[in-house]
């Protein structure tokens, strides 16, 4: 029973942290769909929708409101605005000018883009660590007192159902409207699309602003589950959903999800049974045996030579 | 409608295209033949916005268009097939005929959200003019299959009817008929004709299959080595010694 209560313990662990990983490697992977680039200023961006909910909500509580759905809410939505804003303007300043070239310019701009927005914050916000009041307190207690007691908190089960709203959105997105229709015949054949008269350009406009919308989401509840943010705190999280996306298949976006919640379940696991310092040995040691087996992830297809 | 004067296309030391000039008039099937590497395709790059000419005009119901991007040429009604099959093989096969309607539809995002009346009829629109070019090319039964997983012969006529539901003027074809049997070139056939008659649509072609050049085309164009050799009726054409000879070499 104590076995059991401990093991659903990581596994929740897991659960909440691979969510949000998830969310963040939606991003990365509509993008490589998309373009076959990899925006490593996601992470960054991500970093930033926490920092401007952080804003947002010591503003709110500053200004009196008290009603905790509003403040949330609020502080979402300008999360999602400010990041969205940011990774459009990251494609059309750092991307859209490079793209077609070398495969490695645009990497090279993508990675000079996540050192400029991280100092551009370690700037303005310093580099401290600075606390995510804890607005979501208790949870539900599992099993007796004197012994191991599993916990549910309501912080995790927001990360869940928000995360399942966010991913279903997008799912019916991607498969009902006729911009994710259009998202679609991008990423197979941008050319063609374009000859058929669809916008390319704002179709990939699309796909950073989306991305960049659920790195936000992601950030707002990274940021109020870990109570503290600095700038760095992109780097990481950014550095685990780009291996998730990988892991399920760089360019599909239900790999992306697979991948996010496979790599937080190993990681807290590991930091279960094993040791916390051990998470990370693990979590890439899973993607390297995975690529070497399996070399376009879970649910990636194998890109066909066309003759 | 459509004017190609004097068009050259160069590539570093190589001259592919040399003054070439043709004309296409409205409700007509032209052909261009030439041996393999005569510059046909390149012609079609130039025309269709794949490629910038490196000299001379390309005028569509008047407008000069050499050099503008593809998408914006599609826009004005000229829209091309490829040599091999280019569908987005992962959608569905009335999803590829959808997506070629995008910029006829309405795609506010908020009037999604909401379904508005307007976005609504519009999407019902475009799934009968969907269903309706699946219907003439025999299709309709496949509507929900992946394209992917057509035989080569349907994938060529969805990629017709792909260029057809954006109401084209012009129709380019680059050798619609590689590579089907003589059974499916018939049909081909058929079908181009009646692009013509009944929707009123010119019809530039490239082609190797010489019946189905000389039974569809108003005319023809020959180009030899980027040059052009002849134009006139078939009749001119066959007739033509320096066809002929560039056909069957020197005799």
């Amino acid at each position: 029973m104590q076995d059991l209560l401990y093991f659903s313990q990581q596994l929740i662990n897991g659960l909440t942290i691979g969510s949000a990983y998830a969310l963040i490697a939606i991003g990365y992977t509509m993008v490589y769909g998309i373009i076959g680039m990899i925006n490593f200023a996601h992470g960054e961006i991500y970093m930033i929708g926490a920092y401007t909910a952080l804003i947002a909500i010591t503003g709110l509580t500053a200004l009196g409101a008290a009603w905790l759905p509003l403040i949330l809410i609020v502080a979402l939505v300008c999360a999602m605005i400010v990041s969205s804003s940011m990774g459009w303007a990251v494609e059309r300043v750092a991307y859209r000018p490079v793209r077609g070239r070398h495969r490695l310019i645009p990497l090279i701009s993508a990675i000079g883009m996540s050192i400029f927005l991280q100092n551009y914050v370690h700037l303005a916000q310093g580099s401290r660590n600075i606390g995510f009041p804890d607005l979501i307190e208790g949870g539900f207690q599992f099993g007796s007192d004197d012994a191991f007691q599993m916990s549910l908190s309501y912080m995790q089960i927001t990360i869940f159902i928000t995360t399942l709203i966010c991913m279903t959105a997008l799912s019916l997105f991607i498969s009902r409207s006729r911009t994710g229709r259009a998202c679609r015949a991008v990423s197979q054949d941008l050319g063609m699309a374009s000859l058929l008269g669809i916008d390319t350009n704002r179709i990939i406009s699309a796909t950073f602003i989306i991305g960049a919308a659920l790195a936000a989401v992601a950030g707002l509840l990274l940021g109020m589950y870990y109570g503290s943010i600095d700038p760095l705190f992109g780097f990481i999280a950014g550095l685990k959903a780009f291996t998730a996306a990988v892991l399920g298949g760089i360019g599909s976006i239900p790999g992306a999800m697979l991948g996010g919640l496979i790599l937080g379940v190993s990681e807290s696991m590991t930091s279960g049974y094993l040791s916390g310092e051990y998470k990370d040995v693990v979590s890439f040691g899973l993607l390297i045996l995975i690529l070497l087996f399996k070399p376009t992830g879970l649910l990636g297809k194998p890109e066909v030579e066309k003759i | 409608m459509l004017e190609v004067q004097n068009l050259s296309m160069r590539f570093g030391g190589l001259l592919a295209v040399d003054q070439v000039t043709l004309d296409v008039q409205e409700r007509e099937i032209v052909s261009i033949i030439g041996p393999n590497g005569a510059g046909k395709t390149t012609v079609f790059n130039c025309m269709s916005g794949f490629y910038k000419p490196s000299g001379g005009k390309i005028l569509f119901e008047g407008k000069e268009v050499q050099g503008k991007p593809d998408h914006k040429i599609s826009k004005l009604g000229m829209v091309r097939t490829f040599q091999h099959v280019r569908l987005f093989t992962q959608m569905s096969v009335v999803e590829n005929l959808l997506v070629a309607q995008h910029r006829h539809l309405n795609t506010n995002m908020l009037a999604g959200l909401l379904g508005t009346p307007n976005y609504k009829e519009r999407e019902q629109k475009a799934l009968d003019r969907a269903a309706y070019w699946l219907e003439r090319v025999g299709l309709l039964e496949l509507a929900n299959r992946d394209a992917g997983n057509l035989a080569y012969g349907q994938q060529r006529r969805l990629e017709i009817a792909r260029c057809m539901v954006t109401e084209p003027k012009l129709l380019m074809l680059d050798e619609p008929a590689a590579g089907l049997n003589p059974a499916e070139t018939k049909e081909l056939n058929q079908l181009i004709i009646s692009l013509k008659e009944d929707y009123n649509v010119s019809v530039v072609l490239i082609e190797h299959d010489m019946s189905l050049v000389m039974d569809i085309s108003d005319r023809i164009n020959v180009i030899n080595q980027g040059r052009p050799l002849a134009s006139g009726t078939p009749e001119e054409i066959r007739q033509n010694d320096d066809v002929i000879k560039a056909y069957l070499g020197e005799a």
